[in-house]
């Protein structure tokens, strides 16, 4: 499972729900993979807004990976400021003259630092950890375990 | 607006307006139906651009094809005078062009040697360029409508084709008979790429599969750019340990090695064990700040209880001390399984409605499948929620049953009624036995035996009196 993964998932259990401590999830154990991935700024874009930047720190930095800023990037900074802009955005006004044209953007240092951890780091084996309760999921092949037992439902 | 002919495919008739209107909506085109009907793969739209029709046409994969519309008419003479009244005055620009001629059919056809006489009734077009079949640098068509053993065609339209849609190639690439990987309720795949295009796939959002199964959904969504995950409730499936429902295969099959077969796997970001009634995933109340939604949308099939069981974690009955005691005392050995009881279907329904309201962005959308019978009366329920608006409702049809793409859009906190929060406590089916939860898997059960002792009847008959017709035979 990718890192980003870890952004969305906390304790299974009703009871945690609640409490902010059952966010995020920590591992333990974890053996780490790197799964070369195709960079995608548009998705980075989108889903930058949504990350729980503290959280993902405290993850990163229990994992032992290069520690992340204390702020997150702005959105602009995911792209590599463009010298020319305009030369590309010459739109030749095609028919209807409502095509937009797609300026090619260069991903920035900062956008691939971020690809690397959200999506190329993936946990293989280990456990997550409720911060809350303490119960543990196991992570096996990149498979977590959500699956409560009896007594906990 | 200019005028345009969709050549639509005949199939699958109630989603094909909803389709095309999805598409233009996330093109952000807008889109006019003139002329629609479910019998006819004909549709006249109105479209402000080429381009535009290129954007929403290219994704579709109930449409055939795009084409600007020339002209139309009930014979052929009255097609040509359309066809001088309409675009007269764009014969000019494709006079030098090289181009293609063809002559298209549906429901009947004429042979070689007619079309060519029909091809030659458009001379006055004049075409001077060279015909080229393969990449001229346009393309006109002449569309005949037959009714069904009728030998001359009913309606003509005439146009210059726009743009292809994806169908046949995404069917071919994804067809499910050439799948590393499925199971045995894997959905067709024109009908997982169709639900992601009703769902507002697009570059760059996040879509989640909570029954995932063997990944049909989150990799129709990745064909169309969006980054997905999703869980299901049977391990199994996703490691593929679980074995393949095809005859005969047998070695390692899992989701990820589906996701390799079609270079998707940048956009899976994996996916784990989990039931919906239990989620993992943040479902905080809206409130609270930091449970904005963060999923672009979810599609999913969600078990009916007949195929697949459908199950949720939990005893039939209340655990007593010792049994608890046990569960917690074996629950990290590694051949341990969590109980599971069956579920109310309706129950399952409203978690996933409310579910979608805890984790979609505003605008989100949620697509899921849902069965129920064809014979009944009354008017079929279809499950809402105060923060969630239908958007459609496609049906597919089948002999007693049929199954229906629920599409919803997440309202904006804006355009959320105030105090429709004041959530409306139903009450489910109760029981332990899977058909007391589950009205539709009930209906089905007696169906089929119904349909079973239909069957064997008709044997009787079959076998029973023949002789006696035999003999009356020869008599006549």
């Amino acid at each position: 499972m990718k890192l980003l993964t870890l952004n969305f998932l906390t304790c299974a259990i009703k009871t945690c729900k609640t409490n902010p401590a059952s966010f995020p999830l920590h591992p333990r154990d974890a053996e780490l993979e790197i799964q070369e991935a195709d960079l995608n700024l548009t998705f980075l874009k989108n889903i930058l807004p949504r990350l729980m930047w503290e959280e993902l720190r405290v993850i990163s930095s229990e994992l032992g990976l290069p520690e992340l800023p204390a702020t997150p990037p702005a959105p602009a900074d995911l792209v590599e400021p463009s010298n020319t802009p305009l030369d590309t955005a010459e739109v030749t006004l095609a028919e209807g003259g409502a095509e937009a044209q797609e300026v090619e953007e260069t991903p920035s240092q900062t956008a691939k630092d971020l690809h690397r951890i959200l999506l190329e780091t993936c946990i293989q084996e280990g456990k997550l950890v409720c911060g809350s309760c303490g119960h543990e999921y196991a992570v096996k092949e990149g498979v977590a375990n959500f699956l409560l037992p009896g007594h906990l439902v | 607006m200019p005028i345009y002919l969709i050549r639509l495919a005949q199939v699958h008739e109630s989603f094909r307006k909803v389709e095309l209107q999805a598409l233009a909506d996330l093109a952000g085109v807008s889109l006019q139906f003139i002329k629609y009907d479910d019998n006819s793969p004909y549709c006249i739209v109105n479209l402000p651009s080429d381009s535009a029709a290129r954007k929403v046409i290219t994704r579709s994969i109930l449409a055939q094809g795009i084409y600007e519309l020339w002209g139309e008419g009930s014979t052929y003479d009255t097609l040509h005078d359309s066809i001088h009244d309409l675009s007269a005055s764009k014969w000019s620009k494709y006079q030098t062009a090289s181009f293609r001629f063809t002559v298209e059919g549906y429901q009947g056809g004429k042979s070689a040697a007619d079309q060519r006489t029909i091809i030659d009734s458009f001379s006055y077009i004049a075409l001077k360029g060279q015909p080229r079949m393969r990449d001229p640098d346009v393309a006109f068509r002449v569309f005949e409508a037959y009714d069904l053993n009728v030998s001359e065609p009913k309606y003509f339209y005439f146009g210059r084709f726009i743009a292809e849609s994806c169908r046949n190639e995404a069917k071919k690439t994804y067809d499910l008979k050439k799948r590393h990987y499925i199971s045995t309720t894997s959905m067709d795949a024109e009908l997982t790429l169709l639900t992601a295009n009703i769902a507002h796939v697009a570059p760059g959002k996040l879509f989640y599969d909570p029954f995932m199964g063997t990944g049909g959904f989150p990799i129709a969504c990745a064909h169309f750019g969006a980054v997905v995950f999703g869980s299901d409730i049977d391990g199994r499936t996703i490691r593929g340990l679980g074995g393949s429902a095809r005859r005969g295969q047998t070695g390692k099959m899992d989701v990820v090695g589906n996701f390799k077969q079609y270079s998707l796997e940048s956009s899976y970001l994996g996916s784990f064990v989990s039931d919906l009634t239990n989620t993992p995933l943040r479902i905080l109340p809206i409130d609270e700040d930091y449970t904005k939604g963060y999923l672009d949308g979810i599609v999913c099939d969600p078990p009916y209880g007949i195929r697949e069981g459908l199950k949720v974690l939990g005893s039939r009955q209340q655990l007593l001390d010792t049994e608890r005691q046990s569960h917690q005392d074996q629950y990290m050995l590694p051949g341990y399984i969590p109980p599971k009881k069956p579920y109310s279907f309706t129950a399952l329904l409203d978690d996933i409605l409310a579910f979608a309201v805890a984790t979609l962005v505003a605008d989100g959308r949620l697509s899921m499948w849902m069965p129920t019978a064809n014979d009944e009366d009354i008017e079929l329920i279809i499950p809402n929620h105060p923060c969630l608006e239908l958007e459609s409702v496609c049906v597919q049809a089948f002999n007693k049953w049929s199954r229906r793409l629920l599409t919803y859009r997440r309202l904006r906190e804006s355009e959320v009624p105030e105090g429709a929060l004041e959530a409306v406590k139903r009450d489910y089916e109760q029981g332990t036995r899977a058909s007391d939860l589950n009205d539709f898997r009930r209906k089905y059960f007696q169906g089929f035996k119904e349909f079973e002792s239909m069957k064997k009847e008709f044997i009787r008959m079959k076998a029973g009196p023949p002789r006696e017709l035999d003999a009356e035979v020869p008599k006549r």
